[in-house]
């Protein structure tokens, strides 16, 4: 087994326990994340008890429809991870390339969504210090909400951005053929955290458009 | 190494998920009230997690370190936001605040 003796990092005993310190890594990187997107879940909770109403009528102002697709689409993208380390754990590294670049088509589709549903809150005057126009009821509440929103989405989509850099250095060592049914931890390591990002926008879309 | 899992658990899995999402969407549309409304899309969301976590994450099939693991995070949240709110929600309200 030539490749598994280059894949293997001296430290370890095999590849087993190569692919069990790794995705334990992965997992306690992943647990920073929770505590990072966490204390922003906690402040919106806090704030959303305080100004309810407030915050239900920022919430009325998105676009739910668009909201709900980008879930479809993100969905869709952790489906096509999901079989993008099944083909790499079957040695399919043809296959393992296309559902890795479906999953970057998917990614980048919502990107360009959730960018024309800023673009649509910028004419709409909903985006606090650059363009506020929204003088309705609970109106520094609504500003709150829509800080929040901005923060939170603008965050996870830089997440969804490194996720489609990470994915791009695994297309191009998919290529290169470094990926076998024997090595291919990268692969699920790189696939926990794109269905971590995921999970955050499992949350985020009944926070922000759903709960009206 | 990872369990192999079938790829039929996740296409069931991806159509539970597209169904869960639809479902939770329909039902923003019913106004239930608050905090009702609050807590069936965030159910319905945890259900959706546990659903990702589980099979496209392996962690139904992974050691019971991973379990660990996950389980920390879990609790951790937990104690965030239970702790964070059991203050926020019994603090007396100033009169002109």
């Amino acid at each position: 087994m030539a490749e598994q003796r280059t894949a293997l990092a001296h430290q370890f005993d095999d590849l087993a326990q190569q692919y069990e310190a790794s995705n334990l890594g992965m997992w306690a990187f992943l647990l920073t994340e929770v505590m990072f997107f966490g204390g922003l879940f906690v402040s919106y909770t806090v704030y959303r008890t305080a100004y309810l109403a407030g915050f239900i009528a920022g919430s009325q102002h998105l676009n739910v429809l668009l909201g709900t697709l980008n879930t479809a689409v993100l969905l869709s993208s952790s489906l096509t991870m999901a079989l993008a380390v099944h083909a790499a754990q079957e040695g399919h590294t043809r296959l393992l390339s296309r559902f890795l670049l479906l999953t970057m088509l998917l990614g980048l589709v919502f990107l360009g969504i959730k960018g024309y549903e800023y673009a649509l809150e910028y004419h709409e005057g909903l985006v606090p210090a650059l363009n506020f126009a929204y003088t309705g009821p609970h109106a520094p509440q609504v500003k709150l909400f829509m800080i929040f929103y901005f923060v939170m989405t603008s965050l996870h989509a830089l997440h969804m951005l490194i996720g489609l850099s990470l994915l791009t250095v695994l297309v191009v060592l998919a290529w290169r053929g470094r990926f076998s049914a024997a090595y291919h931890t990268p692969v699920e390591v790189i696939g926990l955290y794109w269905h971590f990002v995921d999970i955050v926008w499992i949350f985020l879309y009944p926070l922000l458009y759903l709960v009206r | 190494m990872a369990a192999v899992v079938p790829r039929r658990i996740y296409y069931r899995v991806y159509v539970a998920l597209l169904g869960l999402a639809l479902l939770t969407w329909g039902l923003s549309y019913v106004h239930l009230g608050d905090p009702l409304s609050a807590i069936v899309a965030l159910t319905i969301a945890i259900g959706k997690a546990l659903l990702v976590v589980l099979f496209f994450m392996h962690v139904r099939y992974s050691s019971w370190l991973t379990w660990v693991f996950v389980g920390a995070g879990i609790a951790w949240m937990g104690h965030l936001l239970i702790l964070t709110m059991s203050d926020y929600l019994t603090r007396a309200t100033v009169p002109g605040w």
